[in-house]
């Protein structure tokens, strides 16, 4: 019997040579950010643990109530910092030298292909874009890789998803994966892989895989995968020119999945999930009247260059309506930068965008976008559980750049060939 | 180990935004984590909770982020165990790794809330006392009951070095 790529990761990681349903497996990396983290360097701390694994292979990414909202913000990231300088951890990095964790460390070159990677974040899962099998965590797994350099797994059965037909215009990863969520239920992956296959995604550029794998979690995925392919590393190598080789793997004709879901996605409108979970999916005709307060367009999930070049495009010369808070937050410093030298925060700015620092910000009613009683907005984010984006009484819908933006501009829900 | 408790009912997929909202992570404090918890649906939770009571509830418990400040709210709130149809997994390992007991049964539906409830956690068995009935529970593999044993993983880890 064959095995599935991220079987193949795990098992190259495991300690013992038979793959068991339990393993104790090596980190390549392991990360947390100024929510998590803090709570594992206590841990850590309580322990009494006074050495760690591998100072290159730890990270901590400032990113989530940064630049610090509120002296308990502000407290946390010092209280990492210090423990970095005490035990010489080399990726410790504050937000005006990252950005939102999940964009920025493939990005920086920190997470490659079938690596093995653990973040004390539950959209960890993004990295299997690339091919990495990436497993979002606890705080006390983190302290416990942080001085093991393992973290133990149960071994996940995989759900293969096969894409077939013609990707129709204005349709890109977001809506795939809303689409399969809302076909699955939040939690039709539960202890699963997700791999994402088949023509449509072999076509996907990075960015939309990114956004793909980023939303595994939402129908309660272990992680989702991609396996590399020559977009994979066309992608590493341009981040990284000196990189001679690349390495890929890719799931056996015979591995075994649990299930096997195809979806063809020819006719596919553009997806949106609606109040309380990212499975309540519709399609974007069928909430034209929905009015909006609020729209952002960030996050982990849709704050790529890509991403912004969609928004661009639709909001060139058009204004963003009247009673519209429109929000754009780049996902990284690197991402920021591209989009001012090309002069998309111009485009933006000028259409009455708000464009804010990289954080995460008001995905999960942190800052920078907070939510009144009542108040609906439309979000590129990943979850719309109540009170995410502020007040228990508000309203989250989410959609892909494409559909957010146009949304800006006419003030309701709104598909973008309207624009 | 014997809990006794009385039950306090919750639906299927509560997620770890229900259980602590986020606007509360910038604290590693148990007690206040614990003041919060389950803040966002029901504001009167907090407040109906006595030492050593058990949540019930249904599908996918504890989905969504992969907050640790989950676990630790509810056990600061006084809650002994959670019982629930399924669990989600990061919710399910930080559980374990923390030392909160969760059980995994089919039958929470029949448990209605306020019953007494009294719980054999070696053997996973559920006592309604209000009821008279009796469920059981699913066994954890051997690998998780040896750092449920040590009451977390980092004790599990000092033990086997």
């Amino acid at each position: 019997m064959g095995l599935t790529l991220v079987e193949k990761i795990l098992k190259k990681h495991s300690q013992s040579r038979k793959l068991e349903d339990f393993i104790y497996a090596k980190v390549d990396f392991c990360f947390g950010n100024d929510i998590t983290a803090p709570l594992a360097v206590k841990e850590f701390l309580k322990a009494k643990f006074t050495d760690i694994f591998d100072r290159n292979r730890i990270g901590f990414i400032c990113d989530h109530f940064v630049p610090a909202r509120d002296l308990k913000a502000a407290n946390n990231v010092k209280l990492l910092k210090e423990f970095a300088a005490k035990f010489k951890i080399k990726h410790i990095y504050d937000i005006h030298q990252c950005g939102v964790e999940h964009a920025f460390l493939p990005e920086a070159g920190i997470v490659r292909p079938l690596d093995l990677v653990i973040g004390a974040d539950s959209h960890t899962c993004t990295y299997g874009a690339l091919g990495a099998a990436s497993f979002g965590v606890g705080s006390t797994d983190l302290a416990a890789a942080m001085k093991e350099g393992k973290c133990w797994f149960r071994v996940p059965k995989t759900i293969k998803f096969v894409y077939k037909g013609k990707l129709p215009r204005w349709i890109g990863g977001k809506d795939l994966v809303l689409n399969t969520i809302g076909k699955i239920g939040v939690d039709g992956a539960l202890y699963q892989v997700m791999e994402f296959c088949g023509p449509v995604i072999k076509k996907l550029d990075m960015d939309d895989r990114f956004t793909m794998c980023n939303m595994a979690i939402e129908a309660g995925g272990k992680t989702g995968i991609i396996a590399p392919d020559k977009k994979t590393i066309e992608y590493v190598k341009k981040l990284n020119p000196k990189r001679k080789e690349v390495k890929v793997l890719e799931s056996d004709k015979d591995a075994k999945y649990s299930k096997i879901i195809e979806t063809d996605v020819s006719d596919l409108e553009p997806q949106v999930a609606c109040p309380h979970l990212p499975s309540n999916v519709k399609a974007v005709s069928k909430l034209k009247k929905i009015k909006l307060d609020q729209v952002v367009i960030g996050s982990c999930t849709n704050g790529r260059i890509t991403d912004l070049e969609i928004a661009v495009k639709i909001a060139r010369g058009k204004k963003v309506s009247k009673g519209v808070r429109a929000i754009v937050i780049p996902a990284t410093h690197k991402i920021y930068q591209e989009a001012e030298k090309r002069g998309m925060l111009k485009v933006l700015v000028e259409a009455g965008f708000v464009v804010c620092m990289p954080t995460c910000g008001p995905c999960l009613g942190g800052h920078t976008g907070i939510l009144d009683k009542g108040e609906i907005a439309l979000a590129t984010t990943n979850r719309n559980f109540i009170g995410r984006m502020g007040h228990p009484e508000s309203f989250v819908y989410l959609s892909s750049p494409a559909v957010a933006a146009a949304s800006a501009i006419t003030g309701r829900i709104t598909h973008p060939e309207e624009i | 180990m014997i809990l006794k408790g009385k039950a306090h009912k919750f639906g299927d997929n509560i997620n770890t935004d229900d259980i602590i909202a986020a606007k509360y992570l910038d604290s590693c404090d148990d007690d206040f984590l614990g003041s919060k918890c389950m803040e966002t649906i029901d504001t009167t939770f907090i407040k109906r909770v006595t030492r050593g009571d058990i949540i019930v509830a249904g599908n996918n418990f504890g989905c969504g982020s992969s907050r640790e400040h989950a676990p630790v709210s509810i056990k600061g709130a006084g809650i002994s165990l959670v019982i629930a149809k399924s669990f989600a997994r990061i919710f399910y390992r930080n559980s374990i790794n923390v030392g909160l007991p969760i059980l995994v049964c089919d039958d929470t539906s029949k448990i209605s809330s306020l019953d007494l409830l009294e719980v054999d956690l070696q053997n996973g068995l559920i006592k309604d006392v209000t009821k008279n009935k009796m469920f059981s529970s699913e066994k954890f593999p051997d690998f998780m009951q040896e750092i449920i044993k040590k009451k977390g993983l980092l004790n599990w880890i000092k033990s086997s070095v």
